[in-house]
């Protein structure tokens, strides 16, 4: 079994988002970059997977992004894949989620990847798409938001659940497949020194939008989005602070909400 | 193209998604902008939740019917809506940001090789004629515009709780379109719904959100949260610190590794409010604090805040939501 982990580089949960005064990004100057949480559980399960299986031929981490991307797929590589590439061109960075898949796609689809696994959601643009739009492009099944997954002893299907209002969704898929992973289904482990020395000796492959036949074709025919206009939130009024012994605040809250708010 | 906005009627066992009426609001201010009609696209195993939808002010009902059509299947779904789509050459299509809509829309996008936006919280027609879009990044911290190309149709889904629900007086026309399945449709089949968690609502489909943190000390202290969640049938939620400690499952996690909610009111039991909580929360209507640190960043964010031992409270604001609901 062949096995693929798409990653994305992104700000630090905690960071503290500032907008650049021209509004088209957010200032990135001194923010801290990681690996996307949702990716690492995808990482973790490719490597578990190898762990419990004896078919797990190779794992192989692949991300767009710029060259300080390459510090996600070092992290992914220490984690356990065995190689990595790393699709960076400027060319690339200004894709939307539907035509970054049409380049993944058409980088990868030679390849035949049995299993190709993904976080359910990047942690900065929250967009969630490229999973499902990979899927499509490669004209495979997937099963999104995965919370369980039981592969076939066979590795010809797996069963996964995926979390829908108040039940689990649980579908069977054949392989070829791609799986969006939820918080929950594993447990991340953190790569051991020794592990993150050996990543440095993992092959790297770089490939640019020449490496990709017919690049202008594929993102022009597809998607077509674009990003502009960051704003902050809207400022929330400043509340009330009730203060007073609890006999005298607790009825003051459940009146305002039920007359002021309205919300109960 | 035309002018038209279908709205992706999202079902389970003919039961119209609570979100459905909402995202009806948003296309029929869009509709008001392109001049055209809102069409209520209903998929499923019959067209049994075209009634309900016709109660929302729809202007026309569309129906794919087929028995495999019966739970949803990112494969036969996309078929359904991509065939859909095709046929109906609109400018606009809507879903709802839901667990369905949310796994479907980047599907059918890339289908079609339309362009897609989740999660929207405001629509309008750009200058260019394009749909143009505001959304979250970086889980509520900021939001952005995104704009789509002209000449083809948008595909956009709207965060539930963000607009109002429409309704109306019913009797739109109905018409049907047959359903195709694509070649492979097959290599993917919903075994099961298998429901979870009893008779607690999930977070995300919650009105209230009753959310306990890091104070509430062990996971059986948090029969006070179920008890208050349970007079104000509110789910129950968590701060990621109280799902590491074990206090509660990570399915009951809010903030961005968790979940992102937006309910109509969200009461924090001793949660400081990390700034990962507060990015999977403060789209809340209205927020409650409950905390014994004036300095919280929950109470700063928080509409209304008592200054308090939750332990105190939280069983007295159980019994006085009970009084006024005895009333």
């Amino acid at each position: 079994m062949k096995i693929l982990v798409l990653i994305k580089q992104v700000p630090d949960s905690t960071t503290n988002v500032k907008i650049r005064p021209d509004g088209e990004d957010i200032d990135r100057a001194g923010v801290k970059m990681v690996v996307n949480p949702f990716d690492e559980f995808a990482i973790e399960l490719a490597v578990q997977l190898r762990e419990k299986r004896g078919d797990v031929a190779s794992i192989t981490a692949l991300t767009a992004g710029p060259a300080t991307a390459a510090e996600a797929l070092r992290t992914a590589l220490a984690i356990g894949a065995d190689d990595a590439i790393h699709l960076q061109d400027a060319a690339f960075e200004k894709l939307d989620e539907i035509q970054t898949a049409a380049v993944i796609a058409a980088v990868v689809r030679g390849e035949n990847y049995d299993l190709i696994v993904r976080g359910k959601q990047e942690i900065d643009l929250d967009s969630g798409q490229l999973g499902p739009a990979l899927a499509e492009m490669l004209d495979i099944p997937h099963v999104g938001a995965a919370t369980k997954l039981d592969m076939a002893a066979d590795g010809k299907s797996l069963v996964a659940n995926r979390r829908i209002e108040g039940a689990d969704e649980i579908v069977e898929a054949r392989l070829p497949a791609l799986l969006t992973i939820e918080k929950g289904l594993v447990e991340c482990r953190y790569p051991s020194l020794p592990n993150l020395m050996k990543a440095k000796k993992k092959p790297v492959r770089t490939i640019t939008s020449g490496d990709v036949a017919g690049f202008a074709g594929i993102v022009g025919s597809v998607g077509g989005t674009e990003i502009h206009k960051f704003e902050p939130p809207p400022q929330r009024p400043p509340g009330k602070v009730l203060k007073g012994d609890a006999s005298e605040t607790v009825p003051q809250l459940v009146k305002l909400l039920r007359e002021e708010a309205k919300a109960i | 193209m035309n002018n038209d906005i279908p709205v992706f009627a999202e079902q389970r066992g003919d039961r119209l998604h609570s979100s459905v009426p909402q995202v009806v609001t948003a296309a029929k201010a869009l509709a008001g902008q392109t001049g055209g009609k809102v069409i209520g696209l209903v998929v499923g195993a019959t067209a049994g939740a075209a009634d309900a939808l016709d109660k929302t002010g729809v202007d026309q009902i569309v129906t794919v019917a087929d028995a495999s059509l019966a739970n949803y299947n990112a494969l036969r779904y996309r078929s359904a809506l991509a065939g859909a789509i095709s046929q109906l050459q609109p400018r606009v299509v809507l879903l709802p940001a839901t667990f369905m809509g949310r796994d479907l829309a980047p599907r059918v996008a890339a289908r079609l090789k339309l362009g897609c936006a989740t999660d929207v919280i405001g629509l309008g027609i750009g200058g260019n004629g394009g749909l143009d879009v505001k959304r979250p990044v970086y889980n509520g911290k900021a939001f952005c515009h995104v704009t789509f190309p002209t000449g083809k149709t948008a595909i956009a889904s709207v965060r539930p709780n963000t607009f109002p629900a429409s309704t109306g007086p019913g009797g739109a026309p109905r018409s049907a379109i047959a359903f195709t399945a694509s070649p492979g449709d097959d290599r993917a089949t919903t075994r099961e719904i298998a429901k979870t968690g009893g008779a607690v609502k999930d977070v995300t489909e919650a009105d209230i959100i009753v959310s306990g943190g890091r104070a509430m000390k062990a996971e059986e202290n948090f029969k006070i949260i179920y008890e208050l969640a349970a007079e104000l049938d509110a789910a129950v939620g968590a701060s990621r610190a109280a799902c590491d400690a074990g206090y509660q499952p990570h399915t009951r996690q809010v903030g961005l590794t968790g979940k992102t909610v937006t309910p109509k009111l969200y009461v924090a039991c001793g949660v400081s409010g990390a700034i990962q909580h507060l990015a999977g929360m403060r789209g809340s209507k209205v927020i409650v604090a409950i905390n014994t640190d004036p300095e919280a960043p929950m109470v700063k964010v928080a509409d209304y805040a008592i200054i308090d031992d939750l332990f105190k409270v939280v069983p007295l604001l159980t019994q006085e939501v009970r009084k006024l609901k005895a009333h």
